[in-house]
């Protein structure tokens, strides 16, 4: 479970125009279940991720990881929790890249490089066998119905691809935690059915899913466990 | 393979990749780079190779040379000097030299013909140095003619050409039997060029030095110890000069290479960004970036040392050589013996690799330390 306690996040802090964009938010997300932050535009739904998957600091409030860190730091219990706010950066960074699997609105794959180099990013750092993380993306890519594309250039890849792509790297180190922002913006009601097709088949694997969305496929969807609204920084409801 | 050297592999893996993504940047950057440590190069390589031949030339140079001076001019000696000379304590040998330079209009150069008592030489037979075969194109046993003081034509058959210890030394020599110097020269019996003395203590030299001007006012003895020092203060003054004329190159090089490498362009940000929310720490994207650094500089600095080697070893320096060799015209061309100084090159080294290694660290470790959602927005 990740829990989150009176949470502020203020851009441009103590300078002349500061910018409040979560502002107080409290709520807890369950383990092994799909959750929904949407709201329009501007809402703090992109901002709260980010805070959750460690790729920022809160300027106040606490963020609790219960049992799910335990791979990134492995001198603590599976069940203890874990408050990360004020973790220093290589702990920060070890979560994010054992705990959680990003898929971002843009994609974000790295131009210029296979598809194959992009699925197996993450690992590079770690100092993992070359050739064991090369089968365990190539069999993710299969999987996801990537074969043929493996050794093409990203740039060369349609939209519904280049997501797969994002999912197969999201996956390479198996991580608790999927985090998806705004995944079906860019993509057609075919390829979002998909997309919730395969976030299904993930929940049945025991991961937790954070997805934020103003797509009614995705917040309307069967799946979803928990859908959190969210307006100027706030939580108005969950449901 | 240890997790430790697994990761500096793979990050030099995607730091090759990422170059290869850019390699019109890239190609570029390297172009100039190995032009600028090609130029330096080929400086610092030409001026050690003149110090290294200076330096055999001097091994086989007399500890003192006597010349004689009328009106502030070179004049040939008198024989009659060499018994006296000879005479003063701690002198071992005084052998007059005779010697003198030859023009030769056909390829434009100037030889210096030497006497010898090498009873090898044959009768009417000349010993030639490389570079003089090589402008003449003429070989062993070959017949060149020699125009003399009256414009009559002599022909000399070549005994030998001179094997090239080292060619700036040996290079423009024609040996030949005295008698034919001095009917080539129209030089008087009885006088001598110079007289070349050598002395059983060096540090008595300049005793002897004193002795001698004192007995002959009007000679100027040379110590090998000032031969030295002006070749040293001309060959250092013509590479100083090179350098000055470089350094607005090089100059502009690093202005070129500052704003190639401290400029992160947005699509770089962002991709450390994502790195960054993807795992990496601030020290991996230090790391490929000072990988994808060393690669560029170290490829510039190998390619740009081979280049100088090949330009100053193989082509005579040929882009340079007017402004470094000097009075080129008058010497026939020679090849310098290869000579490297280790020092140099690591100085030259450090000098180009490390600035630009770190130039383009400064501006990764600002995009790496700051918080990846930040380094993903900007």
């Amino acid at each position: 479970m990740i829990e989150l306690s009176q949470v502020v996040k203020t851009f441009e802090a103590g300078l002349a125009t500061p910018f409040t964009a979560v502002d107080g938010v409290t709520l807890s997300i369950p383990a092994a279940r799909l959750t929904v932050l949407k709201g329009p535009s501007g809402s703090g739904k992109t901002t709260l991720l980010t805070l959750i998957g460690c790729m920022a600091r809160p300027t106040s409030g606490r963020i609790h990881l219960h049992g799910l860190a335990a791979d990134a730091l492995p001198h603590l219990a599976p069940a203890e929790a874990l408050e990360i706010t004020s973790l220093p950066e290589r702990f920060l960074t070890a979560i994010r890249r054992r705990t959680f699997g990003f898929i971002f609105q843009q994609f974000n794959l790295v131009r210029g490089i296979s598809v194959l180099e992009n699925v197996m990013l993450p690992t590079y750092p770690t100092g993992e066998d070359h050739r064991a993380v090369e089968a365990r993306a190539v069999a993710r890519l299969e999987s996801l119905g990537l074969a043929r594309h493996l050794r093409s250039s990203v740039d060369r890849l349609s939209g519904g691809e280049a997501q797969r792509v994002a999912i197969a790297r999201a996956l390479i180190n198996d991580p608790a935690v999927i985090i998806a922002d705004e995944p079906t913006a860019h993509l057609d009601s075919r390829l979002s059915e998909d997309f919730m097709g395969l976030m299904s088949q993930f929940k049945d694997a025991g991961k937790t899913l954070l997805i934020t969305s103003h797509d009614p496929i995705v917040y309307d969807s069967a799946l979803a466990d928990l859908v959190v609204e969210m307006r100027d920084g706030r939580v108005v409801s969950e449901t | 393979m240890r997790p430790p050297l697994q990761r500096y592999r793979n990050i030099l893996d995607f730091a090759l990749s990422s170059l290869l993504r850019r390699k019109g940047r890239n190609l570029a950057l390297i172009s100039v780079y190995t032009l600028v440590v090609f130029v330096i190069a080929s400086l610092v390589f030409f001026v050690q190779a003149l110090k290294h031949e200076a330096h055999e030339l001097l091994v086989q140079a007399p500890d003192m040379v006597v010349q004689r001076m009328v009106a502030g001019r070179h004049d040939p000696v008198p024989l009659a000097q060499v018994e006296a000379i000879r005479s003063i304590r701690g002198v071992d040998e005084v052998q007059p030299r005779l010697w003198g330079y030859y023009y030769d209009p056909v390829f434009g150069g100037n030889l210096t013909v030497l006497a010898t008592e090498d009873a090898a030489l044959a009768p009417d037979a000349i010993w030639i140095g490389e570079g003089v075969a090589r402008s003449m194109r003429v070989k062993e046993g070959d017949l060149i003619p020699l125009r003399g003081y009256d414009g009559q034509s002599t022909l000399f058959s070549i005994q030998k050409v001179l094997p090239e210890t080292s060619e700036l030394v040996s290079s423009d020599l024609v040996l030949m039997a005295p008698k034919d110097v001095r009917a080539l020269f129209h030089f008087p019996e009885g006088l001598a060029t110079d007289l070349a003395i050598q002395a059983g203590n060096p540090r008595e030299l300049p005793t002897i030095a004193a002795k001698i001007v004192e007995l002959y006012p009007d000679s100027r003895p040379i110590l090998k110890s000032e031969i030295l020092r002006t070749y040293e203060a001309v060959f250092d003054w013509r590479g100083g000069l090179m350098v000055v004329v470089l350094g607005s190159a090089v100059l502009s090089f690093i202005i070129f290479a500052w704003d190639k490498a401290t400029g992160l362009s947005a699509e770089e940000r962002k991709e450390i960004g994502v790195l960054k929310s993807l795992g990496w720490e601030s020290a991996d994207v230090l790391l490929l970036k000072f990988w994808e650094g060393t690669v560029i500089s170290v490829t510039a600095f190998l390619t740009g040392v081979l280049l100088a080697y090949a330009h100053v070893f193989f082509f005579s320096a040929s882009l340079f050589e007017h402004a470094l060799k000097g009075w080129s015209v008058l010497f026939p061309h020679f090849r310098l013996s290869p000579a490297l100084d280790g020092y140099q090159l690591t100085v030259l080294f450090f000098l180009t690799v490390l600035p630009y290694t770190a130039a383009t660290l400064v501006p990764s470790w600002r995009a790496a330390t700051v918080d990846p959602d930040a380094a993903m927005r900007s």
